[in-house]
């Protein structure tokens, strides 16, 4: 057979990419993202999960919008998976629903005023997708089961494709400079003294899995609020991209609420099974091979302050003009009764003045990210709330406390001063000396990263924490969700 | 018998609140108070649009109850109630909503002899996502005789093209279809099921059709010809045409999704229809999987083997095929159930592993025999029919669809 003939192979984008965004009769944007492409394939084979790339995992790929398309199940290695750029359906007649042009079209494209505003917008958000893929690389090597395991795996993927969303924003409406946004995120490092991702909490280490379902459950928690913020924007791209992000990011709220959930349903189980009443005898406790719950307190305390501080300072000029200019709105904005324009309004925010905590009523546009803040406060104290009816359920006398609004905090109105967990002024000694109460010990960490080893049995669970009460797409409990 | 309702509810102990269900439901049947996510039975369409985006699997939960509890009541829960109404919260993906389905699937799924499941890797099915009074309307493409001209059975391929329509549905299920128009008693005709003989991505990839084969039921009963209603009016559908289908049906007979599976088929007639979706499910998506193919698929004669054409062009690498005929001039007749026997060893050999899986479609008289024959190739070769039938039916790997 002559192999003229033969056509000459191209990667078909529009086939490889699931989407909705009509990429195939956008020669530019095509032309950007399959010189992105590789480059992202690299990162994802260099920084992604270390040891499973050639593992076939079963992953939930989104190839619609649609109920039909959002839950194809099947198994996949994971560099083969199929990114796609999805955007929630389009709403006609959508108008922006607060600040200055409240009431106005949406905007299709980017309005030039507020380009720069929208950009840095789409890079801090997109910064953070690729950084938690980089903080759970070497997460799969001691997963408690093939389950969770693969719910790893599903969040590592989706914030791979979060990543995708954000750079399709960058590539599709912000030009040369969207471009090399877009190669940027692919450079920086998280946890790298050169090169870091932008926020703190994207630099730390994720080095045991109750880290990682406590920042899935705290963390992205923060990623949640934001994208709803986001999804509320007047630029219409942004919205419907942060909506379908969205329902990605329930189900890495449901790890991380559930996963933790289940570390203390074990605890407790095996507690009643040897008798031990005082959750505070640590050390008997961790020789039954569970987690004791002052560790998990612990661990609630450090990884919610870090969180907090992802809000930014309580009272900003940043968020009000972003929410002026109706870029980013307030966490579901729609559902609140105001005149959506704040300028005559004024928010209760938390301050820190002359030595003491004062309440004071702020400019409600400069205390929007104090209002998010709450926001997200309230959020976690449900998972909390339900964390502590499965202690209670045991019978078990401990209750899981959200610490003080400024306990260790380093970036706000708190960031200089030291506060206990229930909001008593230290100084730095008695802070130095009292930390290890309320914060995770190095011998708290060292006994997590002991305990952590791999269990790779269909149906096992390692020691310390409880099976789940359904299976990942209805599958029973012996199903082989990754075959490594 | 009390006048049971199917509830739809959220399990209280698995949602994270994320209200992402409430998000997609068009009718807003589902509303949060801060404290549970619920379903308001009287705004609750059965629409389904909440099923798959939820992220815990907390919303799949059905139970049957006389009074279906209140919205006020669900605010309250911490767990579901457990057996309230007389009947099981159950997990499992109901067969069917509608009483007329569910009757129809039990009585085809009798011959299993128990509760079946669907297979382990097998890929979430959706159901009723259409029913009588809130059908799918698809468009007739194509009306084709796939029996021989002169054979004497009419058995016909039909693709309807589902336009813009989401019909998700697997290799397996069936969709149900009512001839319009009334009987002479003025009653709206009964359903018919169909089972699709095309894959999940359809009949052309990625196409949004499906095809079904349907006989057309013209026999002599009582000294009359007897025309049946459904099928005659299927078989005579135009290019064109609009049909209404409700569906998707049936939540076990589908089939293992994991390569190294393998399908035993037996089948007679119109029951080869689910058997050449499955195949052709293999052949698109893993010609080379390891495992095994075997079909065995009989008929009268070859000119009344529907699909006998397509079917010689498979590669032996996908499939083995054994086709038996029982009026082929001048040979002698010849059932399933005498093939399987001639097989024994290829047959004992794929029974004797665990990820095999036997599947057994068409006339409720092949039943009998087919078992009598499976019983028979395992007693010869030290294995016992009877218990692993029931081991097989326990773990998704037996299934009987007889009509």
């Amino acid at each position: 057979m002559s192999t003229s003939n033969e056509p000459v192979m191209e990667v078909d984008y529009s086939e490889l990419i699931p989407n909705n965004v009509d990429l195939n009769s956008d020669r530019a944007l095509r032309r950007a993202l399959e010189r992105w492409q590789p480059n992202y394939i690299d990162w994802w084979k260099e920084m992604g999960p270390e040891g499973f790339q050639d593992s076939d995992v079963y992953l939930r790929t989104a190839v619609g919008v649609d109920k039909a398309g959002w839950a194809k199940f099947g198994y996949v290695k994971m560099p083969g998976y199929r990114w796609g750029i999805l955007l929630a359906p389009k709403e006609e007649g959508r108008v922006i629903a607060f600040g200055k042009h409240k009431g106005e079209p949406v905007w299709q494209e980017v309005p030039g005023e507020y380009r720069a505003m929208l950009r840095r917008l789409a890079v801090i958000q997109g910064d953070t997708e690729p950084a938690s893929v980089e903080q759970q690389r070497y997460l799969g090597q001691t997963a408690p089961s093939l389950y969770d395991m693969r719910n790893l795996f599903q969040v590592n993927v989706e914030e791979g494709r979060h990543l995708w969303a954000m750079v399709y924003l960058l590539q599709k409406y912000f030009g040369r400079d969207g471009r090399e946004e877009a190669e940027e995120l692919l450079q920086r490092r998280s946890g790298n003294a050169d090169k870091p991702r932008i926020l703190g909490a994207f630099n730390e280490k994720t080095p045991d899995w109750l880290s990682f379902f406590m920042f899935t459950n705290f963390t992205d928690r923060d990623g949640k609020m934001q994208l709803e913020s986001l999804a509320q924007s007047g630029f219409d791209p942004l919205s419907r991209t942060c909506r379908f992000m969205l329902m990605e990011e329930a189900f890495h709220m449901f790890v991380g609420e559930s996963g933790v959930a289940r570390t203390i349903e074990r605890t407790c189980q095996k507690m009643n099974e040897a008798g031990i009443q005082d959750p505070h005898d640590t050390e008997a406790i961790r020789a039954l091979g569970v987690i004791d719950l002052p560790t998990i307190q612990r661990k609630t305390n450090f990884h919610i302050s870090v969180t907090r501080d992802l809000f930014g300072a309580e009272v900003s000029t940043n968020a009000a003009n972003s929410f002026n200019a109706g870029l980013k709105g307030r966490f579901q904005e729609t559902r609140i009764e105001d005149d959506h324009r704040l300028e005559n309004d004024t928010y209760q925010v938390l301050r820190f003045r002359d030595s003491r905590f004062v309440e004071e009523d702020v400019p409600a546009l400069s205390a929007i990210n104090a209002r998010l803040l709450d926001d997200y406060i309230r959020d976690c104290q449900g998972g909390i709330n339900r964390w502590n009816k499965v202690v209670g359920k045991a019978g078990i006398d401990f209750n899981i406390q959200q610490p003080h609004k400024a306990f260790n905090r380093r970036i706000g109105e708190f960031a200089n001063i030291h506060v206990s967990v229930d909001g008593k002024l230290m100084d730095e000694p008695a802070w130095e000396g009292a930390k290890h109460e309320w914060l995770p010990t190095d011998e708290d960490l060292k006994f997590l990263v002991g305990l952590m080893h791999s269990v790779t049995t269909p149906g096992e669970y390692a020691s310390w924490i409880a099976q789940p009460k359904v299976g990942i797409d209805k599958k029973t409990g012996d199903f082989e969700y990754v075959r490594i | 018998m009390p006048n049971l309702v199917r509830q739809h509810l959220i399990d209280p102990e698995i949602c994270i609140r994320c209200e992402t269900c409430a998000e997609m439901c068009q009718q807003d049947a589902i509303s949060y108070d801060g404290v549970n996510v619920v379903v308001d039975f009287s705004v609750c369409t059965y629409s389904m649009d909440c099923i798959a985006p939820c992220p815990t699997g907390a919303i799949d939960n059905w139970i049957m109850v006389e009074k279906p509890h209140s919205i006020e009541d669900q605010f309250r829960w911490e767990e579901l109630p457990s057996g309230s109404g007389g009947e099981k919260g159950s997990n499992e993906i109901e067969e069917a909503l509608e009483g007329e389905v569910s009757d129809m699937l039990k009585a085809a799924h009798a011959g299993a002899g128990g509760e079946t499941r669907r297979p382990g890797t097998s890929s979430q099915p959706c159901v009723n996502l259409y029913s009588r009074s809130a059908p799918v309307v698809a468009q007739v493409q194509g009306n084709y005789r796939i029996t021989d001209p002169n054979a004497e059975s009419d058995v016909r391929h039909i693709i309807l093209d589902l336009g813009t329509n989401a019909l998700p549905v697997l290799e397996g299920q069936s969709l149900g279809v009512v001839p319009p128009g009334k009987d002479d008693r003025g009653r709206k005709h009964h359903m018919r099921l169909y089972s699709l003989c095309s894959p999940r991505d359809g009949e052309r990839p990625n196409h949004n059709n499906i095809a079904f084969t349907v006989k057309r039921v013209e026999e002599q009963r009582n000294g009359a010809v007897f025309k049946g209603i459904a099928s005659n009016y299927m078989c005579d559908l135009g290019k064109g045409d609009q049909v209404e289908l409700t569906g998707p049906y049936g939540s076990t007979f589908l089939m293992p999704d994991n390569p190294e599976a393998n399908i035993i088929m037996v089948c007679t007639g119109t029951g080869s229809a689910p058997f050449r979706a499955m195949t052709e499910r293999r052949r698109r998506t893993m010609p080379l999987a390891p495992g095994k193919l075997l079909l065995f698929f009989g008929a009268r004669t070859p000119g009344e083997l529907p699909y006998f054409g397509p079917l010689m062009k498979l590669p032996d690498r996908l499939i083995q095929r054994e086709l038996v005929f029982s009026r082929e001039p001048g040979k002698p007749k010849e059932y399933v159930q005498d093939r399987i026997r001639a097989c024994a060893h290829p047959v004992v050999t794929l029974l004797a592993s665990d990820l095999t899986y036997v599947y057994v479609c068409g006339l409720k008289g092949m039943e009998q025999g087919v078992e009598q024959s499976l019983a028979d190739v395992c007693s010869g070769n030290g294995l016992d029919w009877a218990r692993l039938r029931d081991t097989m039916r326990g773990e998704g790997r037996l299934h009987i669809e007889t009509y």
